[in-house]
């Protein structure tokens, strides 16, 4: 990218503004559409894996309902909330970063990363209670309702698969809040330049979502019976 | 791609900033959705139940994309990029069950 700023006056052409773009505005807008477009992606990706559940839960109600009544709904709402919780805090940095308030970008993107490592700590604690209880899908599975033994394993698939790849979503956002922070530090953030904190809020608010909806379906459902 | 003109936004876009009122607001009823979702988990509505849980967790994740997503004060390129999300994600998730809730001879296990 070539620096245009000696040939124009600064109020032309700000430091932030990539020679592609008319302005800010249009710079911003492109960024914000891109990461959208990444998002639609991942809409889908994570949507294969709900629609596996669907025609699961479909095929064997008893099983997946037996199967969620083993999961603990105090850590699982617990990490909702701890995770409700993250996405105020990143809400709030974006707010911190477009009023120039560096102070408390930093203190909110350090709550915001601080929370995601409380949601991958509780949820350590419950895969560890799964492996405890034998609840691993595969030869050493067991099931005390010995009826739902071999479709509970499905339930318990999907449950790792979609927690786990959720968690490495949580891990990928820790990553790139530890980016934003470094940007945030050493003053790349500006009011002017807030899309890497922007996007980066977008990718991490997705990541809430998908747990959103993880929450009642494997944690809630049959949790009446 | 022509630039969009101020009058083809929701809004004014520009640089706008959301007051931390409206991401306290959200975040409450983020909170009330969740214990309202454990609530009703506890209680016998028979198929309800996953009615319930799947009608608060969609209204929870709009107003995360509407309010801590800023699609509400976004470009009408944007809106059509997270309709366009939904629409397609409907379309895996209506031809799948459409297919497997119509195949009433496939004789899945009873549990």
């Amino acid at each position: 990218m070539a620096d245009h700023a000696g040939a124009h006056p600064a109020a032309e052409h700000p430091a932030a503004l990539a020679h592609q773009f008319d302005d800010l505005e249009q710079q911003k807008e492109a960024s914000t559409l891109g990461m959208w477009v990444f998002l639609v992606t991942e809409v889908l990706f994570f949507g294969g894996m709900f629609v596996t559940y669907a025609v699961y839960r479909n095929a064997y109600p008893g099983a997946f309902a037996a199967g969620s009544r083993e999961l603990d709904v105090m850590l699982g709402g617990i990490n909702t909330a701890v995770l409700i919780t993250s996405s105020l805090t990143m809400a709030l940095a974006v707010h911190a970063a477009q009023t120039g308030n560096r102070r408390a970008l930093v203190w909110l993107l350090v709550a915001t990363m601080a929370l995601g490592g409380v949601f991958l700590g509780i949820k350590s604690v419950e895969y560890y209670h799964k492996l405890v209880e034998h609840h691993i899908p595969g030869p050493g599975f067991r099931f005390a309702e010995a009826e739902y033994l071999k479709h509970a394993q499905i339930f318990f698939s999907l449950y790792f698969m979609m927690t786990g790849l959720h968690a490495l979503h949580m891990i990928i956002g820790i990553g790139l809040m530890l980016f934003m922070l470094r940007w945030a530090w050493n003053g790349t953030i500006t009011t002017e330049y807030y899309a890497p904190i922007e996007i980066s809020g977008l990718y991490w608010h997705f990541v809430d979502i998908v747990w959103i909806f993880l929450f009642p379906l494997l944690y809630l459902i049959g949790r009446h019976v | 791609m022509a630039r969009l003109e101020p009058s083809d936004l929701p809004g004014d876009m520009t640089d706008h900033i959301v007051p931390t009122r409206v991401y306290y607001t959200i975040f409450a009823l983020l909170m009330l959705g969740t214990a309202l979702t454990v609530a009703i988990a506890y209680i016998d509505l028979g198929v309800l139940n996953i009615v319930a849980a799947l009608t608060i967790a969609v209204t929870k994740a709009t107003l995360v994309v509407l309010f801590f997503m800023h699609v509400r004060y976004s470009t009408r390129l944007t809106w059509a990029v997270v309709i366009g999300s939904v629409f397609w994600l409907a379309i895996l998730l209506a031809l799948t069950m459409g297919d497997y809730l119509t195949r009433s001879w496939q004789v899945y296990g009873s549990v």
